[in-house]
């Protein structure tokens, strides 16, 4: 009997059907995951496995057996009994999924005596045996440590030794590294690959990120719109996809190993010709005072050339955000000189909270117009649409409201509402980070091609690597608030020279399974190195 | 630690300063021949002028106020006509009506409005509370609809006709209880029980109506949170799940209202004290602005001010030990 069998599984929330007949089966011991863009049902798959739509007023229907129950007919009890036990769930934001009022030992140690016949002594002995085992350090003081004061990595490593503590068969983990840093990422499917091999449990793992499967799954699925699109082993699927939907998707995740499309724009050198828009020179940003005091950006020198792109990444707290907001003038900074000779402005993160829920797109466009004094309606109204056009939207989508459009249009919106000041330069901030990547392909094509036509000049900050490569002409990495390393796209991921440089790009998944064994061992190298 | 409590005192000095400004501008403005309502009717313009000159009337309102300064820290003397009464500091100084010394008004009648204040507030927290998470419990049931409907006629409900109702009936009709006739704490403590219970209850369940509601809505925002979920996926059971993982997260905002209504309710609780005869400070303010006595009033604004700001620092020195991520600065 497999470990998981789920036949004609559907899910609804009230009108939506988020998942529609779906059936599928791992065996003892196998990997699988579930991979697909957001909307596609897939954490909904993953939470019918554990009965977790009960009580929420989802409708579930189908037949799912895991480890032998009947979760869909099972009572309260048995499915507690299974929860936990012989099936554990590791969570996508691991601050959030740890009680914040408790100390991390005491959290695992209640989980293991839900299961187990234990003393105090001996559950909070066990909590910090898989603390250990998960590379916590110093896993008996940290166990009294409360989730705050964890580190993103160490919570959701504090999460998988949850799961563990009862030797489980299963290992459902939903997007577990999706609110990690990359590097971060790579160790924590690292461990789960140690962990699988080690004590033989199944692993059914949920991403929207391909890369990540690749790393760590034997057998992929591929979901879209709440139904099984394709399966099969990894290497199969994501070397040679069958389906036109599981080929348009791999098409459209950038890939870091690749060198840069081409935009003809210009030639992707050290870019000595073209006048400088913005230059900054030795500036730092200081939040807080006294003790407190921490300089986001610590010293950092760069410049932004007419019509070039130039890539920042760099992990959170690595001071990107905040430089770009220096450059486009939301930040003063502390000290340090920076000149602006053009009109600059700014793409942010969020399509969603950046856009006033309460205004027509067409009056958020118009914004800077009015703010730079035009006051002619008609005028405004024409170039309003003109610049929606512009962007890939309809003209009649002036008096639509921000919730009626997806977030790859909500983007577009933004990118619009950017161009109505007729900027010399845009500093997007992770414009892309929160799209789907077949969305994100669309959306980073559009500023290609905006860029081609107006000469603009773009400052493209980003988490994402691969996304960094596909769009700029030169990168600088930073690193706690410094610039770590500057150069041409092809020479900064081509031959690197920082060691943290050669980390970030190591720890980048990689799409071709065969490809990732190796790279899983490297990584093992550089960090024994 | 020390910090907190430091610039807590500093801030709450600042508070009751400012509200005894304002209270003195209030009044300044307000219309009435002070000196006459002091005097009585029967007063000749002679009378009520000497009064004025005693009560230093005539002066500006910064100088009076000067003198309240002073008589607050240093202390101040008042000449009775035959001699001289020494006013010691913190000196709220004498009602106009009385003559008596504000402090000593104040603590007399200051224990039998804390007696029903505290008596109240136990009952109305357990109640409240206890009717918010059996609502959530029973959530989506007809329980549920019932108690929403209760809390939502107990907010409706002035508290002079609940306390009339249990009159009639735990009173006149079954005589269970006593009419209150209250009994300072210290002369027999069963007695002061027994008679405050009306009391206490009448006002518990006027109050508890919004701790009910608040207690549901919070307790329904933390049961969605993701930790809780976390625990619901590893099979821990529903009892566990609101008891250990959100209910501590859940009183926060309860406890943190519950501070400000035990505060002002030292400030006296005007109609329940009235209804039952009870001798708090509530019916002496109802009195002070009757008769525009100025250092009464004032008095029991700052003691009033003082309970409130006492009481939210009590609650946020709770909420930092319940929550290590809070950190009082």
């Amino acid at each position: 009997m497999s470990l998981v069998e789920v036949s004609d599984l559907s899910v609804s929330f009230g009108e939506v059907r988020a998942v529609d007949g779906l059936s599928f089966s791992l065996e003892a011991g196998g990997a699988l995951g579930v991979v697909g863009e957001s909307g596609s049902g897939k954490s909904a798959s993953a939470y019918a496995l554990l009965g977790l739509h009960r009580g929420t007023g989802a409708k579930v229907s189908g037949s799912v057996r895991v480890a032998g129950v009947d979760v869909t007919a099972a009572d309260d009890a048995e499915l507690r009994a299974l929860r936990g036990a012989k099936a554990a769930m590791v969570f996508q934001d691991p601050l959030s999924s740890l009680d914040p009022y408790y100390a991390v030992g005491d959290q695992i140690a209640e989980v293991y005596r839900v299961h187990h016949r234990a003393s105090r002594r001996a559950a909070r002995a066990r909590a910090v045996e898989v603390l250990d085992r998960v590379g916590i350090p110093d896993a008996v003081r940290r166990s009294r440590s409360r989730p705050h004061e964890f580190s993103g990595g160490m919570r959701q490593r504090a999460l998988i030794a949850m799961a563990l503590a009862c030797e489980p068969q299963l290992l459902i983990a939903d997007e577990p590294t999706t609110a990690l840093d990359v590097t971060v990422q790579a160790q924590i499917l690292d461990l789960l690959h140690d962990l699988r091999r080690e004590t033989g449990m199944g692993l059914l793992l949920v991403t929207h990120d391909v890369g990540v499967a690749a790393e760590s799954v034997d057998e992929v699925l591929v979901m879209q719109s709440g139904r099984a699109v394709e399966r099969g082993p990894v290497g199969e699927v994501l070397v040679a996809p069958r389906e036109p939907y599981t080929r348009a998707l791999l098409a459209a995740v950038p890939r870091v190993t690749e060198p840069r499309i081409s935009s003809g724009a210009k030639p992707a050198d050290d870019g000595d010709d073209g006048e400088v828009l913005v230059e900054a020179v030795d500036v730092r940003q200081v939040f807080g005072r006294g003790r407190t005091a921490l300089a986001a950006v610590d010293g950092v020198s760069l410049s932004v050339r007419r019509g070039e792109t130039l890539g920042v990444v760099g992990e959170s707290g690595s001071g990107k955000t905040t430089l770009g907001r220096m450059l486009v003038g939301l930040l003063e900074p502390t000290s340090g000189r920076l000149t602006r000779d053009a009109r600059v402005q700014m793409v942010f993160q969020d399509p969603v909270s950046s856009l006033n829920p309460r205004r027509s797109i067409g009056e958020s466009v118009a914004d800077p117009l009015r703010a730079s004094g035009e006051r002619d309606e008609t005028a405004i109204r024409a170039r309003v649409r003109d610049l929606l056009t512009r962007v890939g939207l309809a003209p009649e989508s002036y008096d639509r409201y921000p919730h009626e459009f997806s977030g790859g249009q909500r983007q577009r919106v933004g990118i619009a509402r950017a161009l109505a000041a007729e900027p010399e330069l845009i500093v997007c901030d992770e414009a892309v980070s929160a799209l789907d990547v077949t969305t994100q392909a669309q959306v980073t094509a559009l500023l290609a091609e905006l860029q081609q036509e107006l000469g603009l000049a773009l400052v493209f900050i980003a988490h994402d690597l691969a996304v960094v490569r596909q769009v700029s002409d030169r990168v600088a990495v930073m690193r706690r608030g410094r610039i770590v390393e500057e150069g041409s796209v092809d020479q900064v991921y081509g031959n690197p020279r920082d060691p943290y440089t050669k980390q970030l790009l190591a720890a980048v998944p990689a799409l071709d399974p065969a490809l990732a064994v190796v790279r899983r061992a490297a990584r093992k190298e550089l960090a024994a190195a | 630690m020390k910090w907190f409590l430091l610039r807590r005192l500093g801030g709450a000095v600042f508070v009751l300063l400012a509200l005894s400004v304002i209270v003195y501008a209030a009044f300044y403005v307000a219309p009435g021949n002070v000196a006459q309502i002091a005097c009585g009717p029967r007063c000749s313009p002679a009378q009520v002028a000497q009064v004025s000159e005693q009560l230093h009337l005539g002066d500006p309102l910064y100088v009076q106020y000067g003198h309240f300064l002073q008589g607050l820290f240093v202390g101040r003397d008042y000449s009775t006509g035959t001699g001289v009464l020494h006013c010691q500091a913190p000196c709220l100084g004498l009602s106009y009506q009385s003559d008596q010394q504000v402090t000593e008004l104040i603590l007399a009648k200051l224990p039998a409005t804390a007696s029903l204040a505290v008596g109240a507030f136990v009952l109305w927290m357990l109640l409240g509370v206890g009717t918010g998470l059996l609502s959530v419990w029973r959530r989506g049931r007809l329980t549920e609809r019932v108690l929403t409907w209760i809390t939502l006629a107990g907010m409706a409900t002035p508290v002079f006709v609940i306390g009339l109702l249990l009159i009639i009936i735990l009173v006149t009709a079954l005589q269970i209880l006593p009419f209150p006739d209250y009994v300072p704490l210290t002369e027999d403590p069963e007695q002061w029980a027994w008679n405050l219970l009306l009391p206490w209850i009448s006002l518990a369940l006027v109050s508890a109506a919004p701790y009910a509601r608040m207690t549901r809505a919070s307790m329904l925002e933390t049961l969605a949170e993701d930790h809780v979920r976390t625990f619901r996926a590893y099979g821990v059971g529903e009892r566990a799940l609101v008891g250990r993982h959100a209910l501590r997260g859940a009183l926060a905002p309860v406890i943190a209202l519950g501070a400000l209504d035990i505060g002002s309710m030292f400030g006296g609780a005007v109609l329940t004290e009235s209804l039952f005869g009870i001798p708090g400070v509530g019916r002496e303010l109802v009195d002070a602005v009757k008769h525009v006595d100025l250092p009464v009033v004032v008095g029991l604004v700052l003691v009033t001010g003082f309970f409130v700001v006492l009481a939210n620092a009590v609650a946020d020195i709770l909420q930092a030990m319940a929550d290590r991520r809070v950190v009082l600065a």
